[in-house]
């Protein structure tokens, strides 16, 4: 098992060094250069040189590349171009509210998916079947930001229960975690009705029927507990997509995180910052496949012995 | 009776087989419904606006929902109900096309990888894998800032970022059709590897592509909806789904229609293409669950 997780964890530096170069060259490619905004007007071609080489961007892609990795893995993500602060800093400081944010919005989806996927599962086919997977499917059908705006429009305008923006405590994070995790809970409602109905038609449960067990604990200790597993690993591999969400509801709610400050780099062109950004939510999407992967080789104990 | 076995013999042509099990669907039948009204609204929407959508009436701004305008107007006093007929064109353009470019890079890379295997296969998975793993989201805005605003970007941005999925299906597919005794029987016939990959192979593991497309094309229209509110999708005048609610993000506490009814119109249409899609996966019983999600 250590082993296991041991090598998954060395799997980890690769792709990291390729997602570095992938963003550095496509950050690369955005026309337009920083220098020109810092750049007061009067200002002369010798100004302009001065500042390339004060910034290092007269030099070749791949030795910017370098010189800017050896800083980055040390800890020195460089300074924002706009805002003359350590990029390191800036994330720091994000960081935080955006897991906040993600974190809520996953254990919305999952626990608002499963519930809703069991009731669908248990009673296929009739009109609570119906109805709960177009509550589940309405849920991707609407870009998260929509989502938010109505909320606030609802709960912040109309009824005053929650705070129309900013960040805070508790009250603030309500209604962007459900805008962002309503997407990822019809997801999971889905996959778990669908694979509630495939373990329902196999024989242990046919057994267990035998043997005079009641329906719930039938439903709830032997087919859930199964069922959970590809759950688990969809919600790994879609992370990506849920935490999408992230970045346009930040926006909307007017909260700090790392999803509107990579917006605002990408409007200035403040490489460095929306270079951070980009790594460290990709990475983080990365690690937490990583670690759904981790659980589902630990709870399933045919995987978990594959590996002993 | 001899007439009755002969009739069961018959053989019946796919399409009759899959549009009776359509009929039985119910849920498949109210999502073909839904995207059969959208394509006639699309292609008749200059006809069937009841203003032009680009009207401006300044005296009649931010008007709520009446009988001269039954969604109300927006900010410049143009016709809401005009302006979302003239989008659904828009949205349903930007859907198919994107989609179908994401296929067909899925379908190269996903054929190439599942018919060569080895270090070809590794390297294209991997990179597969590398883009299913970013937010889509992401990749389509950092495209959107290298190509610029405007809608063909949007376009190419969604199309780029939504084809590993693809490419994972038609590979998985093909790794398991590659070794089958016909394609060996063509291969001892003299076919060449791209005959085999395009008229053989590729036809033959199409269909789970079809069903994740036919999602595809709704989660296209939210992602354009998305960079759209960003101030990265269609510029006015033009009036994507999207770009009106961005537009109509800063009215919200005046005119909250603006946003509202774009929001329907679109949540409507993608439940239409879901519906569909979830019933063509039990039509063709493919097993697909991870691309049908």
């Amino acid at each position: 098992m250590w082993l296991y997780i041991f090598r998954r964890t060395l799997l980890l530096i690769p792709i990291f060094f390729v997602i570095t170069v992938v963003v550095f060259s496509l950050i690369h490619l955005v026309p337009g250069d920083p220098i020109s905004s810092l750049l007061g007007p009067g200002s002369t071609l010798d100004d302009r040189d001065a500042l390339l080489i004060a910034y290092g961007l007269d030099q070749p892609l791949w030795i910017q590349y370098l010189r800017w990795i050896k800083d980055f893995v040390m800890g020195d993500m460089g300074q924002s171009i706009i805002e003359k602060q350590p990029v390191a800093d800036m994330i720091f400081y994000n960081m935080p509210f955006t897991l906040r944010l993600g974190l809520l919005s996953l254990a919305i989806s999952f626990f608002v998916g499963i519930t809703l996927g069991i009731i669908s599962a248990v009673k296929k086919n009739t009109i609570i079947d119906y109805i709960s997977m177009i509550i589940a499917l309405l849920g991707v059908t609407v870009p998260a930001f929509w989502l938010g705006l109505i909320l606030i429009l609802i709960f912040a305008v109309e009824l005053s229960w929650l705070p129309v923006s900013g960040s805070g405590g508790i009250e603030y994070l309500i209604l962007p975690a459900i805008s962002v995790g309503l997407g990822g809970a019809g997801l999971v409602a889905r996959i778990t009705r669908v694979s509630m109905l495939e373990i329902y038609n196999q024989d242990f449960v046919l057994l267990l029927h035998a043997k005079g067990i009641s329906q719930n604990a039938i439903v709830i200790k032997h087919i859930l507990r199964n069922a959970i597993m590809p759950v688990i690993t969809i919600l790994g591999l879609r992370l990506g997509f849920i935490l999408g969400g992230a970045v346009s509801i930040e926006i909307v709610f007017g909260r700090p995180g790392i999803g509107s400050m990579l917006l605002t780099a990408l409007f200035r062109r403040d490489y460095p910052v929306v270079q951070a950004s980009l790594i460290f939510l990709t990475m983080a999407v990365i690690i937490g496949a990583f670690i759904t992967d981790i659980i589902y080789s630990y709870a399933d104990p045919r995987v978990r012995d594959l590996y002993k | 009776m001899s007439i009755d076995y002969q009739k069961t013999k018959k053989h019946k042509s796919p399409l009759k087989v899959l549009l009776k099990r359509l009929a039985q669907n119910k849920m498949g039948l109210a999502g073909v419904v839904v995207i059969l009204i959208l394509i006639f609204v699309a292609a008749f929407a200059h006809i069937l606006e009841p203003y032009s959508y680009k009207l401006q009436d300044i005296s009649n701004m931010s008007q709520p929902p009446s009988l001269t305008h039954l969604l109300g107007t927006d900010e410049f006093g143009r016709d809401l109900l005009s302006r979302i007929i003239r989008g659904a064109r828009i949205s349903f353009t930007v859907g198919v096309v994107s989609v179908a470019m994401s296929v067909l890079i899925g379908l190269v890379v996903g054929g190439l990888a599942g018919y060569f295997g080895g270090k070809v296969d590794l390297i294209l998975t991997s990179f597969a894998d590398l883009t299913w793993s970013m937010p889509s989201i992401l990749i389509a805005l950092l495209l959107v800032a290298i190509i610029g605003p405007g809608l063909e970007s949007v376009v190419l941005a969604i199309g780029l970022s939504y084809w590993a999925q693809y490419a994972r299906l038609i590979r998985g597919q093909i790794l398991s059709l590659k070794t089958s005794v016909y394609i060996e029987a063509t291969r001892s016939l003299g076919a060449s590897d791209f005959v085999i990959l395009v008229k053989h192979l590729i036809p033959n593991s199409i269909s789970p592509v079809i069903v994740a497309a036919t999602i595809g094309v709704g989660n296209a229209i939210v992602l354009e909806a998305t960079l759209g509110f960003l101030g990265m999708g269609a510029q006015p005048p033009t009036p994507s789904w999207g770009a009106m609610m961005s537009s109509g993000t800063a009215y919200l506490f005046i005119s909250p229609w603006v946003i509202v009814f774009p929001g329907i119109a679109m949540m409507i249409t993608v439940l239409g293409f879901n519906l569909f899609g979830d019933a063509l996966v039990d039509i063709m019983d493919v097993k697909n669950r991870e691309s049908n999600l």
